[in-house]
């Protein structure tokens, strides 16, 4: 076993994946924490759709993906965690809406105008990121560095002022913090988080890395610190397991990792229950 | 000087007012009890006093060096903070953010100071454990600790006993009496009228007109006070 793992680690693109899943389930698993405390845990998935109606369109515009996803993702975010205290429509409904919408958009796009014969091959790559994971680039690979690097000084930076913000809004902006600006650089954080996921376990999947690590943590620990901490830790465990039985048995990498993940959650639900702590 | 002088102020909702001709001041020190029903205007007031919201017309002055972001500020408890996973001593120290400026963390004399207040109100024990566990009463004392770290000079409580059974309401009232008379100016939003008058220096009754500003003693002799005594009697028995 460990002889077919070194042979696989001699190939650049095992290591680059490597490299790169562990990087983006660190970062969703830090940013999960406040969303899914913040009750928008289905935010992952509403923006990864959105992602994949932008990428959709690139496509079909003969665009460069990243040049349209990113920024469409980034309104759509900031749109959707600004929405929910004054809007008519309320963050969950609001959030269903856009994730349906551009889902069903997209595809229809693709349909409409593609020009590979197998539409619903490329649509099911997009959705949950089979094999793409094992075709990144060094350049991919650098950017991903890059923006776990960014996503964790915010992190830092801003860690007393993410957790005022999300345990007490209201008490925050009375006492005089821009409430509104944490909430969107959280949104701006998400969004280019989830953009970068769908490379590793696809659109659909993405959900699962931002709220399992986090749900996994709030089972066992009860201080905002232990919990970030341990929801990091669990991601980046999650994500060497999953990677390595994806490659010693072939199954797809992206929900190799969501399946560890959810074996995690498990673990921790019945260890939680064990100790009484939840 | 007053701390806080409100002249002849309206609020309400896009353009709709519901009070109107508001004028009092709050001086140092005093303890300011704003009663009056529900849907009267008094959340509307203190989210203006607090600047979440804007005058429809008239002026809020703020003087003595009071500035917006140093009023301390018990909210009502929200749905998130049921299950959120935040150590008391998390929670407490937060307080603390509006005067870091620009700086990540908290300094070390604010540790020392959060550890002062949390000792004057008897929760230094609860310091390590899980806010969400807490009691609804050790709760309320988590979030005056950390409106206390907020502010030095003013706390804006809302319906702090909002609840609660009787006997810690007793308490929590109590402890606010002696956060008031060690100097900190108080301004609570509350229904209950009675302790209202038993421990408030000043009234402000809003909703139904004549609007009644001024102090306990001169409430307990207005008109306005006898039929919002009498019906909240009559509701309790």
């Amino acid at each position: 076993m460990i002889e077919t793992l070194t042979t696989y680690f001699s190939y650049p693109f095992v290591r680059y994946a490597l490299i790169a899943g562990v990087l983006i389930s660190l970062c969703a698993a830090l940013l999960g924490v406040s969303l899914v405390l913040k009750r928008y845990s289905m935010i992952g998935d509403g923006l990864s759709h959105v992602a994949f109606g932008a990428l959709a369109i690139a496509t079909v515009m003969n665009l460069a993906p990243m040049t349209v996803a990113l920024p469409v993702t980034v309104i759509a975010a900031i749109i959707l965690l600004g929405i929910n205290s004054s809007a008519k429509i309320k963050g969950d409904a609001a959030i269903a809406m856009i994730s349906v919408g551009a889902l069903a958009i997209g595809y229809l796009l693709l349909n409409i105008f593609s020009a590979s014969s197998n539409v619903s091959g490329d649509v099911c790559t997009t959705l949950f990121g089979s094999t793409s994971i094992l075709t990144l680039s060094k350049t991919d690979v650098i950017l991903c560095i890059v923006l776990t690097v960014i996503v964790l000084l915010v992190y830092i930076f801003f860690y007393h002022r993410i957790f005022t913000v999300t345990f007490d809004e209201n008490f925050a902006s009375a006492t005089g913090t821009n409430t509104k600006a944490y909430n969107t650089l959280i949104a701006v954080v998400t969004a280019i988080v989830i953009v970068l996921a769908m490379n590793l376990v696809g659109a659909l999947l993405i959900s699962a890395l931002v709220i399992f690590p986090a749900l996994s943590a709030m089972r066992l620990f009860k201080s905002f610190f232990s919990v970030i901490i341990s929801s990091a830790v669990t991601a980046v465990i999650c994500a060497v397991t999953g990677i390595f039985i994806a490659i010693l048995y072939g199954t797809p990498v992206g929900s190799t990792i969501v399946a560890a993940d959810i074996a995690a959650f498990i673990i921790c639900f019945v260890a939680g229950k064990l100790t009484k702590r939840s | 000087m007053a701390l806080i002088n409100v002249k002849g102020v309206s609020l309400g909702y896009e353009g709709k007012s519901i009070v109107s001709d508001l004028n009092f001041i709050v001086e140092k020190g005093d303890y300011l009890c704003i009663v009056g029903e529900n849907g009267s205007g008094k959340s509307t007031l203190m989210k203006t006093l607090l600047g979440q919201k804007k005058v429809l017309s008239g002026k809020i002055e703020f003087s003595d060096g009071l500035k917006q972001n140093e009023i301390g500020y018990l909210p009502q408890q929200t749905e998130v903070q049921k299950d959120f996973p935040a150590s008391v001593k998390e929670v407490v120290l937060s307080g603390f953010l509006n005067s870091c400026g620009l700086r990540p963390f908290y300094s070390k004399q604010q540790k020392t100071r959060a550890y002062e207040i949390m000792e004057k109100l008897g929760i230094t024990d609860l310091s390590k454990k899980c806010y969400r566990e807490l009691s609804g009463g050790q709760q309320q004392r988590v979030l005056l600790a950390r409106a206390l770290c907020a502010s030095k000079k003013m706390l804006v409580l809302d319906e702090p006993v909002a609840g609660l059974d009787p006997v810690v309401t007793k308490n929590l009232y109590r402890l606010i009496s002696d956060i008031n008379q060690s100097g900190i100016t108080v301004i609570m939003v509350s229904h209950d009228i009675h302790a209202a008058i038993e421990f408030a220096s000043h009234i402000l009754h809003i909703g139904n007109k004549p609007l009644f500003f001024g102090t306990k003693e001169d409430y307990k002799n207005s008109d306005g006070c006898h039929c919002f005594i009498c019906d909240g009697g009559h509701d309790h028995d």
